[in-house]
C-alpha cells in the first residue's frame, strides 16, 4: 500500500522545498523538464505551485509522439490502411495525421473503426508473436520513442532475425535525446538556464552522456526520477548550480541512473541500428539524432519494403506544438489551447500523449485562481 | 473528410461516452429530457410503497476468466451495483448471452456456474433469459447483458444530484484493482502485476450504510469505468458542487501503482467493479464509516475529501505535497504511452 505514513512528511518536504527555492531564487531562472514524463509528474503533483515567480519550468521535446513527424504519422496511417497488420505502442493511436490527406482517415485509430488492422501493443516482442501467428500477412510495428525504446525495438530485431521471421518490418522513428538537446541549446531565441534530464533515458544512456553538454554550453544539467522528492533534489541541484555560477552533471537519480548507462541495451541498438539524421517536430533536421537499420538488418526496414514515402507536411492548422516542443510558448499560448484543441478532440500530439505537455497543462494546469492557494 | 465512426474511445465510460449520449442517444430516445443519467432508473410506484429501481448493462471482457473474477461474476455485480447505488435490493435479473461459434461448452459452464454463485451471494434470480450464436471471429467468446430490478429501501433514494456542500465522500477500500488485473491478464505486459480484480456483489455492504446512515447517504456510486475520476465529475456536476480529495487518503496498492507508472496511467481514471463512493452529510459521516468498515468489503473504507461550495462542477486533488490540481474528466479509452 503507497497509504504512507510518510504523508506528513512529503508535505514538510514540500514546504522546506518552497523555502529553500525562495531564498535560493534571486533572479528570473528558466529551466527545462527535457521529459515528457517529468512534465506529467510536475502536473500531477502541483509541483509548480511551489516555485516563487521567477523560477519558470519549461517543457522541452521529451515526448517520443509529439516529436514524430506529421509526414512520419500521415505514413503511419497510410500503412495502416494500406493493408498491412500495424503494431503500435497506444498512444501514437489518436494523433492526428495532416488532415487534407484526402479521404485518408486522420488517425490511427480512426484507420482501425473503419477497417484497418491495427494492434496496440506492449511490447514490440508482441509484435514478433503477432507476425508469427500470421505467416501469410505482412506485420509492421512502428518504432516511435527514444534510447528507452530503441534497444527493446532492436532486441525483437534480434529475435525476430534468429527465428527468421520474414513478414515482420519495423518503421524506425527513433530519435535520440542528447543530439536534440544540442540542437535546442544551439537555436536562437532559446534561453535556458538549466536541463532536468530525463530519468528513463538516463537509465540506458548515463548521466555521462549530458557531460558533452555542460562542456560546450556551460549549461547545468540534473537527472532526476519521477518521484516528487526525486523532481524537487533535481530542481534544487539545478538552482543552485545557477547560483553558483557552475554547471556540471548532477545525478539525483543515482538508484537508476549509472554514470554510463546501460551498455548492453546501447550495444543492442547499436548493433541493429546506427545513427541517421532525422526531423523532429518544432526542431527541424538534426544530424544523427535518429536510428537507422544497419545494411545487415535492412531486411526489417518497413518504409523500404513498403515503399513508405514520408513527405514534408505542415503541422496542423491552428497547432503550435513545434514552439511549445522548444519551450518557446507554453501550451496556454497557443490559440488552439481549449478550443478546439482538447485530449478527446485534439488539434496537435502534444494534447494526445499522456507525456505530451498540452495534455499535462490541461489536464492538470487549469485551476480556478481562488483555489490556486497552497496549504503546504 | 470520412464519415464520423464508432471508436473504443467512445466506450471508455468517460468524455466521449457522454458525448455519444449527449449527441445521439438521448435527442432520440429522451426527447422530453426526462432521463437523469443514474446508474439505474427509477419506476414511479403506488403511493405508499416502494418505487423499483431498473437498470441494464452490457458486458464483455477479455479475457473471459481474469484473476479475481469472470465475465459471469462481473455481469451480475454491475447489475446488481447499479441497482445498489439507488439504495435498491436486487431482487430479479434477465440475461442474454451472444455465444460465438465454437466457444467450449466447459467454459459457458463455469461462467454460468459463476454467475449462479453470485447470485446466491446476492439472494437475487435471474427470471428470463435469452441466448444467440454468432459466427466464429464475430465475438470475443461471449457477450452478456443484464437487466435487473430491485426495490427501492431508502426515501429519498441516493442520487447523483443529492451532494450538499459539507457532505464527506467516503469509498471502501484501494482503487484500480479491476482495471489493472485485467490489462495484466489480457496483455503481455513485460512486466509481473500482482493484482486482483476487486469485482464484488455490493448490495450487504450497501445496505449496512443505508441503515447507518439513512437519507443522510445522499449519493451512491459504483467508479466503474472511467475510474473514481469519472464517477466525481459526474457527481459534481449533477450536484453542481465542488468536490475535493486527499491524496493522502486514497489508496492505490503497489501493484498498481507500478503498473499505472509504467504505462502512464492515473489510478483515479482506472475501473473498479466492487467499490461504491458514498457522500454522506457530516452529521452520519462517522456512523456510516464504522458500518461500512465492520463489512468484509469494506474493511479498508476511508474519508477521502468532502463536497466544498468552491469550484462548482469540478474535482480537486489536495496532492501528498499538500499542492491542489484539478481531477478532470477522463477521455475516453486507456492507452498505454512511450518512453
Ligand atoms: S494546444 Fe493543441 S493545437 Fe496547441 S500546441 Fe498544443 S496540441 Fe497543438
Amino acid at each position: 500500500m503507497t497509504r504512507a505514513s510518510t504523508d506528513g512528511q512529503r508535505v514538510l518536504a514540500a514546504h522546506r522545498f518552497r523555502q529553500m527555492l525562495a531564498e535560493l531564487v534571486d533572479r528570473p531562472i528558466r529551466l527545462m523538464e527535457v521529459c515528457g514524463t517529468h512534465s506529467q509528474a510536475i502536473g500531477r503533483f502541483g509541483l509548480r505551485q511551489l516555485l516563487p515567480a521567477d523560477l519558470r519550468l519549461l517543457s522541452g521535446p521529451g515526448c517520443p509522439v509529439c516529436v514524430t513527424t506529421p509526414g512520419e504519422i500521415s505514413a503511419m496511417i497510410a500503412l495502416a490502411t494500406s493493408g498491412v497488420i500495424v503494431c503500435t505502442f497506444g498512444d501514437m493511436m489518436r494523433v492526428p495525421g495532416h488532415t487534407d490527406n484526402g479521404s485518408a482517415p486522420p488517425t490511427l485509430s480512426l484507420a482501425k473503426a473503419q477497417g484497418a488492422d491495427v494492434r496496440v501493443v506492449y511490447s514490440p516482442l508482441q509484435a514478433v508473436e503477432i507476425a508469427q501467428a500470421h505467416p501469410d500477412r505482412e506485420v509492421v510495428f512502428l518504432g516511435v520513442g527514444f534510447e528507452t525504446t530503441a534497444p527493446a525495438v532492436a532486441a525483437a530485431v534480434l529475435s525476430a532475425a534468429r527465428q527468421r521471421v520474414p513478414n515482420l518490418s519495423v518503421f524506425a522513428a527513433h530519435k535520440l535525446v542528447p543530439p536534440a538537446l544540442v540542437a535546442l541549446l544551439q537555436s536562437p531565441g532559446v534561453a535556458l538556464d538549466g536541463l532536468l534530464c530525463p530519468g528513463h533515458v538516463s537509465t540506458i544512456i548515463g548521466a555521462q552522456a549530458y557531460a558533452p553538454l555542460v562542456q560546450q554550453y556551460g549549461i547545468p544539467c540534473a537527472v532526476a526520477g519521477f518521484a516528487p522528492g526525486e523532481i524537487m533534489a533535481g530542481i534544487l541541484s539545478l538552482v543552485r548550480q545557477v547560483r553558483a555560477g557552475e554547471a556540471r552533471v548532477d545525478n539525483d537519480y543515482a538508484r537508476a541512473v549509472r554514470p554510463e548507462g546501460n551498455p548492453l541495451a546501447l550495444r543492442t541498438m547499436y548493433e541493429v541500428f546506427r545513427p541517421a539524421d532525422t526531423t523532429w517536430r518544432g526542431l527541424g533536421t538534426i544530424a544523427d539524432s535518429g536510428l537507422a537499420f544497419r545494411e545487415a538488418y535492412r531486411g526489417f526496414d518497413a518504409v523500404a519494403r513498403h515503399g513508405v514515402e514520408v513527405a514534408v507536411l505542415p503541422e496542423p492548422p491552428g497547432c503550435c506544438c513545434g514552439a511549445v516542443l522548444r519551450g518557446a510558448i507554453s501550451p496556454r499560448d497557443c490559440p488552439s489551447f481549449g478550443d478546439p484543441c482538447r485530449p478527446e478532440s485534439p488539434v496537435g500530439p502534444c494534447m494526445v500523449s499522456s507525456e505530451g505537455s498540452c495534455a499535462a497543462e490541461w489536464r492538470y494546469g487549469q485551476l480556478a485562481p481562488e483555489v490556486r492557494e497552497v496549504t503546504a | 473528410m470520412a464519415e464520423p465512426v464508432v471508436t473504443l474511445a467512445h466506450g471508455g465510460g468517460g468524455a466521449s461516452t457522454r458525448q455519444l449520449l449527449r449527441d445521439i442517444l438521448l435527442p432520440l430516445l429522451d426527447p422530453a429530457h426526462a432521463l437523469h443519467l443514474e446508474d439505474a432508473a427509477l419506476l414511479p410506484a403506488a403511493a405508499g410503497s416502494p418505487a423499483w429501481a431498473i437498470t441494464t448493462d452490457g458486458f464483455t471482457v477479455r479475457p473471459l476468466f481474469f484473476p479475481g473474477g469472470d465475465i459471469g461474476k462481473l455481469a451480475v455485480c454491475g447489475t446488481v451495483n447499479d441497482l445498489a447505488m439507488r439504495g435498491a435490493r436486487p431482487e430479479v435479473l434477465t440475461v442474454s448471452m451472444v455465444l460465438e461459434e465454437g466457444l467450449p461448452l466447459g467454459t459457458l459452464e463455469r461462467v454460468v456456474a459463476s454467475m449462479r454463485a453470485t447470485l446466491d451471494a446476492v439472494g437475487a434470480v435471474v427470471v428470463a433469459g435469452d441466448t444467440k450464436v454468432v459466427e466464429r471471429g464475430r465475438g470475443d467468446g461471449m457477450f452478456l447483458s443484464m437487466s435487473g430490478l430491485g426495490k427501492v429501501q431508502v426515501s429519498p433514494p441516493p442520487a447523483a444530484f443529492r451532494a450538499q456542500p459539507g457532505d464527506q465522500v467516503l469509498i471502501n477500500g484501494p482503487i484500480g484493482d479491476h482495471g489493472i488485473a485485467v490489462l495484466a491478464a489480457r496483455e503481455n505486459l513485460g512486466f509481473s502485476v500482482a493484482v486482483e480484480s476487486d469485482c464484488a456483489p455490493l448490495w450487504s455492504l450497501v445496505e449496512t450504510m443505508l441503515s447507518a446512515g439513512g437519507p443522510d447517504v445522499h449519493v451512491l456510486r459504483d467508479p466503474t469505468r472511467g475510474g473514481l475520476a469519472a464517477a466525481l465529475n459526474e457527481i459534481a456536476a449533477d450536484s453542481r458542487v465542488g468536490v475535493i480529495i486527499r491524496e493522502a487518503d486514497l489508496t492505490v496498492t503497489a501493484g498498481v501503482r507500478g503498473a499505472c507508472d509504467l504505462l502512464g496511467f492515473d489510478p483515479l481514471t482506472i475501473a473498479n467493479e466492487g467499490k461504491v463512493v458514498a457522500f454522506v452529510a457530516p452529521r452520519q459521516a462517522t456512523a456510516v464509516l464504522e458500518a461500512m468498515r465492520a463489512h468484509p468489503l469494506g474493511r479498508g473504507s476511508a474519508v477521502i475529501g468532502e463536497v466544498i461550495t468552491d469550484s462548482p462542477g469540478r474535482v480537486l486533488l489536495e496532492t501528498d505535497l499538500g499542492t491542489r490540481r484539478l481531477v478532470d474528466m477522463p477521455g475516453g479509452e486507456l492507452l498505454p504511452r512511450i518512453c
